[in-house]
């Protein structure tokens, strides 16, 4: 085995993987949310029209959106990994009296990001998919013809279940990142009281403001008809 | 009359239910047996309850409960016991050092060996632990010619950093890191090995070297992979920080990416 495989196997070398993608994942939750903020502007989706063809179109774009989707997968399979070889640890018996003294968020990182994972399976299905092979409608701004991406996006958020499941997939996001963010910095070795304040309060802010100002979107709509 | 009082309270008979792990070896499989327990004084600590319940068993021709204990003073590291669902009970200390004043009249204690893979049960109570021994041996040591004893001015340690090395080093290896953590991971442990030797000049020159065979070691027993919830530090017996564990992370991170060595033997 190489050193570079040898440390890729190992268990620090796998939390490494989960801290590198996961901090490339805010990243992407940054410039995403920036986006959908286009949606909020009063000018019958142009703005957020214009924005989604230019995401889906531009070359540069497109080459970090693969490197995107790969890194979703890595962070799913190397998690996927982890927790297997994690649940064999304890051995063949578990303990029939526990009483923790953790915080809850990071016992159930698995399962907050499993419903991420369905939530990312339905949002994906709901828009991007439409965008890239669905029947869409289009509009035309300055004589250019425009997939009407925003039409999808509103006529989606006028029923309340789907606005639900983006409500609540946005609360488990908050918690999966109340723990991610601060434990990417601890695995990756960050540990000093010169910036230890500094991760914390910007890893609370982070999992608090992004999945709030994400879910406020879907209810702006809704209440906006 | 407050001395008198409080040896009053001091020598209190607590009636206690005992619902202990009790498992003849490795191959058969174990349960729960539930043992009341009358006349526990709140001094005596909870090995030496458990002596008394041994006492009794043995007086009625039954095994006695077997755990691990040695010095009893809470440095050995011997000690072990997940007591109501935390390793060494409800107080931040070694099994050893806990005493029956933490419990109440009429309580049921839940007594657990340590659960993980790499810590198998030998009998009851006791599990086999060797697996932190070989991962000590893995590199946990100095090995290079450190010559005489220098002149104590020659080697400036900052007080900061010995501090920091004492602190890693009163780890006792009692693996109650592992035994709390819910991957059975032993980071808090080999962290603190590691730390303390990394930090201090006769350790360095093999600092790469170690924390890369360390951790191969810790892997091969099959100690689960840390999740930051924090849980070893806040039950560690001997306060050992999660610092530690980012300085693993650097340590072996900074090792794989600039150590000499390039193949490793038994790898597939």
């Amino acid at each position: 085995m190489n050193w570079f495989t040898k440390l890729l196997s190992s268990t620090l070398g796998r939390k490494v993987l989960m801290a590198l993608t996961g901090l490339f994942l805010i990243l992407f939750l940054v410039v995403h949310l920036i986006g959908n903020l286009q949606l909020l502007h009063s000018d019958q989706g142009q703005a957020f029209n214009i924005y989604a063809r230019f995401m889906t179109t531009n070359p540069l774009i497109k080459t970090v959106s693969y490197v995107n989707y790969a890194i979703i997968l890595v962070h799913i399979v190397w998690a996927l990994l982890l927790t297997i070889h994690n649940r064999k640890s304890r051995g063949p018996e578990g303990y029939a009296v526990t009483n923790g003294s953790s915080a809850w968020t990071s016992r159930n990182m698995g399962i907050l990001g499993t419903l991420i994972l369905i939530f990312l399976v339905i949002h994906l299905k709901g828009f991007w998919a439409e965008m890239h092979w669905g029947g869409i409608s289009t509009v035309t701004y300055d004589n250019e013809v425009y997939k009407d991406l925003y039409t999808v996006v509103d006529k989606a958020y006028t029923m309340e279940w789907y606005v639900a499941i983006y409500v609540v997939s946005m609360i488990a996001l908050a918690f999966h990142l109340w723990h991610g963010f601060i434990s990417a910095f601890q695995t990756l070795g960050l540990n000093h009281s010169k910036y230890n304040g500094l991760i914390r309060f910007v890893g609370r802010a982070f999992a608090i403001i992004v999945p709030a100002l994400f879910a406020l979107i879907p209810i702006w709509m809704y209440l906006d008809k | 009359m407050n001395l008198l009082n409080g040896l009053k309270e001091a020598t209190n008979n607590m009636k206690i239910t005992l619902k202990v792990w009790r498992q003849k070896n490795n191959a058969t499989k174990g349960g729960f047996k539930v043992y009341p327990i009358e006349h526990v004084s709140t001094d005596m600590s909870f090995l030496e309850m458990l002596d008394v319940l041994n006492n009794d068993l043995v007086r009625k021709g039954e095994d006695a409960v077997a755990f691990d204990h040695d010095c009893r003073e809470g440095i050995c590291g011997m000690c072990s016991l997940y007591i109501n669902g935390k390793p060494h009970g409800p107080q931040q200390t070694t099994t050893c050092q806990l005493h029956m004043r933490s419990f109440k009249d009429g309580d049921t204690i839940t007594v657990e060996p340590w659960r993980a893979k790499a810590f198998p049960v030998i009998r009851d109570l006791v599990v086999d632990r060797t697996a932190f021994d070989r991962i000590q041996q893995a590199g946990g040591y100095v090995s290079i010619n450190t010559g005489g004893v220098p002149d104590a001015n020659e080697i400036p340690i900052p007080k900061k950093i010995a501090d920091e090395a004492f602190d890693a080093a009163v780890c006792i290896g009692c693996g109650a890191c592992v035994a709390a953590c819910k991957n059975a991971s032993a980071m808090l442990f080999v962290s603190a090995k590691v730390s303390q030797l990394a930090l201090l000049p006769q350790g360095k020159p093999e600092r790469k070297e170690r924390a890369e065979k360390m951790v191969a070691q810790m892997d091969a027993e099959g100690f689960g992979a840390c999740t930051n919830t924090g849980a070893c530090e806040a039950e560690c017996p001997k306060g050992i920080s999660l610092t530690n564990i980012a300085r693993l992370n650097r340590e072996y991170l900074s090792a794989s990416l600039t150590s000499y060595e390039v193949e490793v033997k038994g790898g597939d």
